[in-house]
């Protein structure tokens, strides 16, 4: 359990709190970039949080929601139960809150939200300091549990999770993944699961930075092609900068700018840039000389790429620049080994990459740092495959057979804690949607 | 389809021609008012020439069966080994022996059945990575277009597609399994009706 000592109060507390009944009114907008209240997050910690009982319409589900949020989110100790929630609504009918019956929980924060038609006021606060440490009103927008209400809730609680550890939660993301002949999209929660594409032979969804256009590759008669899908409209365009045969594993770079993918014919598969709009003409990146190169992965700020290549034999992990430069093998190869590393994922805070590794013919999911090539295994259970970051760099998605059969898991790689995304057999190759969903 | 109209209008000239010999078959005499030798030879005679005409007819008819059977069995034949599958070791496009000697019968259909196209597929088993081993399988269909096109087929006339790990034929978690996945698929895409064996 927490210790509030734990927890550093910040100076900058008194005079946000000061500030924070001017702001109250202010947009959502005005107030999620670099707004922090002084509850300083320590890694290994996870401050305790009581969730007031929500009032207002909708207000169970909100509040089972933002529980939730921050449950998933691995920062937060939700404190909860039935006599928690007692003394909260007495508390929240008397308008009056009892920091000590909290400390005395754990709890380094009090969260309380009311609805008004489609604003949420949110107060949250700080019980070592006895004080209200944020207050803000938030657009909770859409009909009742709909996929847009049920997003505008989740960026509330990353809202809220920014306000109380400085770090903003990733509740309002979404992951594609392949099952069937089909790409479904799910909430980061495992609610609002739909198809994204028509049937066909799918493979590889990648998410554009804007968060509406997904790539992909489909099987047609004369071989694979990249297609953009912009999930709005759900208009379909093939990208044709390259001939027809393999076109596969696509991956926007994280300016939106340029699209990498796979291109194979009859001598080997070398990965080519084209624009993101899937046009004009398409600049060779690797030269493999006949062996294969896919599964693309950009560093955050663009200048790199990480992929698989099968140039020395079986598949390793290699790094370049993202003009094809300066090629390094990342994953230690070692002579005569028939294991295999494959499919990175460069993390958003650009400083691991995320592969699967063979150990005695299973994969599982691996991290190496950048800076000392240190490698940590994540998984253990079953075959794990295909990693893929959340936008916070602490959160994976990922393939596991663990269950028997294929379905997406979600792992904490600080704490080790993973939950199972998907509920239906089959599913594979995940992609999180970039960005911390935050407007 | 083509085969067995081929084969039906082969029975229909072969039954033409053996009513176009009876034809001719004699006429019979005024009848007298008794038997006689003559009308006795004429009508042995004429039964004669019924069982020569018929017996012609079933000759002829078999022939015809007998050969388009053969047409059919060598084409059967030559389709089968034309798209006869090759199987790769793990994570390799390296052409084995026996996929070696299955690409030379291939080659000798193929120059000897100018007509035909064929289309690989090539295949994995479901180890590996999805992604990688879409590249795995084209580099497989590759190698066996590669060495076709090397012993002088042209490459027009062979296309290649992969497909990965996502049209297994069998579909156990072991060696058994994975071995049979790990293929090169022939299919013919043009003048099937054409294919003809080696000379």
């Amino acid at each position: 359990m927490l210790e509030t000592q734990r927890l550093i109060i910040g100076a900058a507390l008194v005079s946000a709190c000061l500030a924070m009944p001017a702001r109250a009114n202010a947009q959502q907008q005005d107030t999620t970039r670099g707004v922090r209240i002084g509850l300083t997050y320590q890694p290994g910690t996870k401050p305790g949080v009581v969730v007031f009982p929500v009032s207002g319409p909708d207000g169970d589900s909100i509040q089972a929601m933002v529980q939730r949020d921050f449950d998933y989110g691995d920062r937060i100790e939700v404190i909860g139960g039935d006599a928690v929630q007692q003394t909260a609504r007495t508390q929240a009918s008397k308008n009056a809150i009892d920091f000590t019956i909290w400390k005395s929980l754990s709890a380094a924060a009090v969260v309380q939200i009311s609805v008004m038609g489609s604003t949420a006021h949110v107060n949250v606060y700080d019980v070592a300091a006895k004080k209200l440490a944020a207050a803000h009103d938030v657009t909770v927008s859409g009909a009742p549990n709909s996929e847009e209400w049920r997003m505008s809730v989740h960026a509330m609680s990353d809202q809220i999770e920014q306000w109380i550890t400085g770090v903003h939660g990733i509740a309002a993301t979404r992951i594609l993944y392949v099952r069937g002949n089909r790409i479904y999209v799910i909430d980061s929660d495992g609610f609002g699961e739909h198809a994204v594409s028509g049937p066909g032979t799918v493979l590889a969804p990648a998410w554009a930075p804007d968060g509406h256009t997904i790539a992909f590759s489909e099987l047609a008669r004369a071989g694979w092609n990249v297609v953009l899908r912009d999930l709005t409209t759900g208009r379909e365009h093939t990208v044709s900068s390259t001939p027809g045969g393999l076109n596969i594993t696509p991956a926007f770079s994280p300016d939106g700018q340029w699209l990498c993918y796979a291109h194979g014919e009859e001598n080997g598969t070398d990965l080519y840039m084209v624009s993101a709009s899937g046009s004009g003409a398409a600049r060779r990146v690797t030269v493999g000389r006949g062996t294969d190169n896919v599964s693309p992965t950009f560093s955050p700020d663009g200048a790199r790429l990480a992929f698989t290549s099968g140039r020395a034999g079986h598949p390793e992990v290699y790094t370049s620049d993202a003009d094809g430069s300066n090629v390094d093998l990342l994953t230690p190869f070692n002579f005569g080994d028939q294991n295999y590393r494959s499919n990175p994922d460069w993390s958003p805070d650009g400083r691991l990459i995320a592969f699967q590794s063979q150990l005695d013919g299973r994969f599982q999911i691996m991290t190496i740092t950048l800076r000392d090539r240190t490698v940590k295994q994540l998984t253990s259970e079953g075959i794990n495959e295909d990693p893929t970051w959340a936008p916070d760099g602490r959160h994976l998605a990922f393939t596991s057979s663990r269950t028997g059969v294929k379905e997406i898991f979600v792992l904490d790689a600080e704490s080790g804690r993973a939950r199972q995304l998907t509920h239906d057999a089959g599913a594979r190759l995940a992609a999180w949607s970039r960005g911390t969903g935050a407007p | 389809m083509t085969g067995k109209t081929r084969l039906a209008s082969l029975v229909v000239l072969a039954a033409a021609a053996a009513v176009a010999c009876s034809h001719p078959a004699p006429q019979t005499a005024p009848a007298p008012a008794g038997p006689n030798q003559d009308s006795i030879n004429a009508e042995n005679a004429r039964r004669d020439s019924i069982a020569k005409a018929d017996a012609a007819r079933r000759d002829s008819i078999a022939r015809a069966q007998a050969d388009a059977d053969r047409l059919r069995n060598g084409r059967d034949a030559a389709t089968k080994a034309l798209t006869q599958v090759i199987y790769f070791d793990f994570d390799s496009d390296a052409l084995k022996d026996d996929a070696r000697s299955s690409l030379d019968a291939k080659i000798g259909i193929l120059n000897a059945s100018p007509d035909v196209k064929i289309r690989v597929g090539g295949n994995t088993d479901e180890r590996g990575s999805d992604e990688y081993n879409l590249a795995l399988g084209q580099r497989r269909a590759a190698a066996a277009k590669r060495y076709l096109t090397d012993h002088g087929i042209s490459g027009d006339r062979i296309d290649i597609i992969s497909y990965g790990e996502e049209h297994p034929v069998a579909t156990g978690h072991d060696e058994s399994s994975w071995s049979q996945n790990r293929r090169d698929e022939f299919e013919v895409t043009a003048g099937a009706d054409q294919i003809k064996g080696a000379p």
